[in-house]
């Protein structure tokens, strides 16, 4: 599983750093940055899916490889 | 009011609707009138359900940000005496000037900008339970909760912390007495800007290091120096729109615990929940309601809106809408999904979230550190304040 953003539609509410700190961070204006590039631990995936889930702006994705 | 239809004669400062606006908000949004309307206080819509809330947040060309009172004359019959070109950008831009209103000032806001903060947050929490805590009892929002946004925020800017009732009391002006009552606003408004012109002309003769005022007096956009009415709009912003909304989360948060040991139990039983825990909080209790301008005349879901009509943004109505969120008047830490627009959507998010955040978990964490138990003295005296900005105002705890 990976995840995507679409950086556009965020507005750095960081809800998805909160739900997962060790997958989401932020930028210079707090915007989200994703932390792991490609595959998401198997340790980390629950997190991640409640993090995308949890962005009030739709800005986040799943992509299940 | 009650006895009133809600969906035609709402009345936001009705002391019932104050003390618990919810049943009405419900009986709105299951109606067949989901977005209702009132005549009162200058006029204005009110969406319940939380797709049309987002959607006027995000929409943000149909629906600006001329004004941002949820009451009050419209655009153009305004009078805002002296200081007639500082405004509180960005919260009151649009496009195309919101994107540098917003931009120079979302740096100091970030995460990792606003850490530094923690340590005072919870050094002035401690000291002010110091003040009351042999005493078995305080006001949880006078004497705790109102206390602590005040400091942070006066801190930031580099502004006498000392001067903290003085800021709370121009604040409540604006956003509390001065929504009933012109004549206040503008007397607040007045105080607030007097004070802050003198803080900018301090700074351009004694310029500081490391000093938000001062930096922003010299920032540049498109090598430009910025305008000095931006600044001091931005002054007016951080103090008026810092103080009441973070203060009203965390006085809220703690009559919610005073009344939900098994809440409290869980914090203790498991730290790791306290960022879900302060979301679920912020979602529950959302302070703040919005107001938007309609730009032209336009039909939104099946209403007829016409330029200048008021739209009110209640986040805590979409945040209690059933259609999002699994029962969602009940407080649930463990929440798989939990897209609460307390801070707004679209443009216009809450440029201090990330500090109202970490102030509202600082202060219950050394709270339910020092007073792990107590309850409400006596739930009938708690008040409250609405309209804008809702949370308690007085509410005696026990320990």
């Amino acid at each position: 599983m990976r995840v995507t953003l679409e950086y556009d539609a965020c507005q750095g509410h960081q809800s998805c750093a909160i739900a997962a700190p060790e997958v989401f961070g932020a930028d210079d204006i707090g915007n989200a940055v994703i932390l792991i590039d490609g595959e998401i631990p198997a340790e980390l995936v629950a997190k991640t899916r409640r993090a995308v889930g949890n962005c009030p702006e739709h800005a986040l994705a799943i992509v299940e490889d | 009011m009650t006895a009133l239809d809600p969906t035609t004669d709402y009345d936001i400062f009705d002391p019932e609707f104050i003390l618990n606006p919810f049943p009405v908000m419900d009986q709105i949004r299951e109606s067949e009138c989901p977005i209702a309307h009132t005549e009162r206080w200058g006029g204005s819509w009110m969406p319940t359900r939380y797709q049309d809330i987002v959607a006027i947040a995000q929409e943000h060309e149909t629906f600006t940000s001329r004004q941002i009172l949820v009451t009050g004359p419209p655009p153009g019959q305004v009078v805002e005496g002296p200081y007639s070109n500082v405004a509180a950008p960005p919260i009151s831009s649009d496009p195309p000037e919101h994107h540098w209103h917003r931009r120079l000032i979302l740096p100091y806001f970030a995460p990792q900008a606003i850490a530094k903060y923690e340590a005072i947050t919870r050094d002035w929490c401690n000291t002010l339970i110091d003040g009351f805590i042999d005493k078995g009892e305080a006001d949880s929002a006078r004497d705790y909760a109102q206390q602590i946004p005040v400091r942070v925020i006066a801190t930031m800017l580099g502004v006498p912390t000392d001067m903290s009732d003085t800021f709370t009391g121009w604040v409540r002006g604006v956003l509390e007495a001065g929504l009933m009552d012109p004549e206040v606003r503008l007397q607040a408004r007045l105080n607030i800007l007097d004070f802050f012109r003198d803080q900018i002309a301090d700074r351009k003769a004694n310029p500081r290091e490391n000093d938000l005022i001062t930096e922003l007096l010299n920032a540049e956009v498109d090598g430009q120096k910025v305008p000095e009415e931006y600044v001091h709009g931005v002054c007016n912003l951080m103090l008026v729109a810092g103080v009441d909304t973070t203060w009203s989360s965390i006085g809220a948060s703690l009559w919610h615990l005073a009344q939900h040991p098994e809440h409290r139990q869980q914090l203790r039983d498991d730290p790791d929940l306290w960022p879900a825990a302060v979301e679920e909080l912020l979602r529950a209790y959302a302070p703040v309601t919005m107001a938007r301008i309609v730009d032209h005349d336009t039909e939104f879901q099946g209403c007829p809106m016409k330029t200048n009509d008021r739209v009110l943004m209640s986040f805590s109505a979409a945040n209690r809408d059933p259609r999002q969120f699994e029962n969602p008047d009940v407080v649930d830490f463990h929440r798989e999904h939990n897209r609460h627009v307390a801070f707004g959507a679209g443009i216009h998010r809450c440029a201090g979230s990330n500090l109202a955040r970490l102030e509202l978990r600082v202060a219950l964490q050394t709270w339910l550190a020092r007073i792990p138990e107590f309850e409400l003295a006596d739930p009938t005296s708690v008040t409250w304040a609405g309209g804008q900005v809702r949370g308690t105002r007085q509410a005696m705890v026990k320990f």
